[in-house]
């Protein structure tokens, strides 16, 4: 079980929102996470890393923010044993390449913009993430 | 200025994910179960994210040009493809099994705990299969098809 927490969802997606707006607004990029990676994995150096290494070095700081606001780090609990972790997160990345989109890339950007590839591939994800838990704890009674 | 900020918007970025709950992989997976322990919360996440973007990116594209650059960088494709939609499927499932979107991990990989660092690596193995096979198959078409 987790708890609801309905403000503190809201508070966390529009921070997210005003990120999204303000990458737009300075670099001009989609805060899109799968496109943002997938930059990096270049075999040539880009003068277009700095700003996504900059951006991602900034993800991985946050928790340190919330440590000096809250007094303790985010706690998280992962359900999933490690090889399902590996399958999963393999998939993941072959889906978002293909895709071309994440949550945040497709789910956020996209769907804002009203592009209608982004949608359907919310709804596409959305969806299979509802069965692939269904049949893991209700099916196959992980 | 131009890497500050963008360090900067990364941060609140993560904080937000952190926040909302988007990095807890059984936060996450409690969303999707809807037949089980259902938790609602991240559609309040995506709710607010768009509330901000829907409004924000229409003001930012009213400036000429963005604060750091010569161009707003935006997708072009307008076509609904397989590999769009297959690979969205194939996310879901991955999404599924784990609990964690690219966007969820990464601010949890400060965390510096073994479990995101594991799914992390298999992301990053995936995202490289697919382009190997992307480029496997463009060369193999010739030229012109």
């Amino acid at each position: 079980m987790t708890n609801f927490t309905p403000f503190l969802s809201l508070g966390g997606g529009l921070l997210i929102g005003l990120a999204t707006v303000a990458l737009m607004a300075s670099h001009g990029r989609i805060a899109g996470i799968n496109g943002i990676v997938n930059g990096l994995l270049t075999t040539r150096i880009s003068p277009d890393w700095a700003w996504r290494f900059a951006f991602l070095a900034g993800m991985i700081a946050s928790p340190l923010i919330l440590l000096g606001a809250t007094g303790q780090l985010p706690q998280i609990s992962v359900p999933s044993s490690p090889l399902l972790l590996v399958i999963g997160g393999f998939l993941t990345g072959i889906g978002t390449t293909f895709g071309s989109g994440c949550t945040s890339g497709h789910g956020v950007c996209g769907m804002s913009r009203l592009s209608v590839r982004s949608i359907v591939a919310t709804l596409t994800f959305m969806a299979m993430a509802v069965v692939t838990v269904f049949l893991i704890r209700h099916v196959l009674g992980g | 200025m131009r890497l500050l900020s963008a360090f900067a918007i990364g941060l609140v970025f993560g904080c937000g994910i952190l926040i909302s709950g988007m990095g807890n992989p059984a936060k996450v997976m409690n969303f999707f179960d809807v037949a089980g322990t259902w938790d609602p919360s991240l559609a309040f996440v995506m709710g607010g994210a768009l509330l901000v973007t829907a409004i924000g990116y229409r003001l930012v594209f009213k400036m000429d040009r963005p604060v750091f650059s010569s161009t707003f960088s935006l997708p072009t494709k307008q076509d609904l493809d397989v590999k769009l939609i297959g690979g969205s499927a194939i996310f879901g499932i991955g999404w599924g099994m784990t609990g964690f979107c690219p966007g969820g991990l990464v601010p949890v990989l400060g965390l510096g705990l073994g479990e995101p660092l594991l799914t992390g690596a298999a992301i990053i193995a995936g995202m490289l299969a697919a382009r190997l096979a992307t480029r496997m198959t463009i060369k193999e078409q010739p030229a012109g098809a």
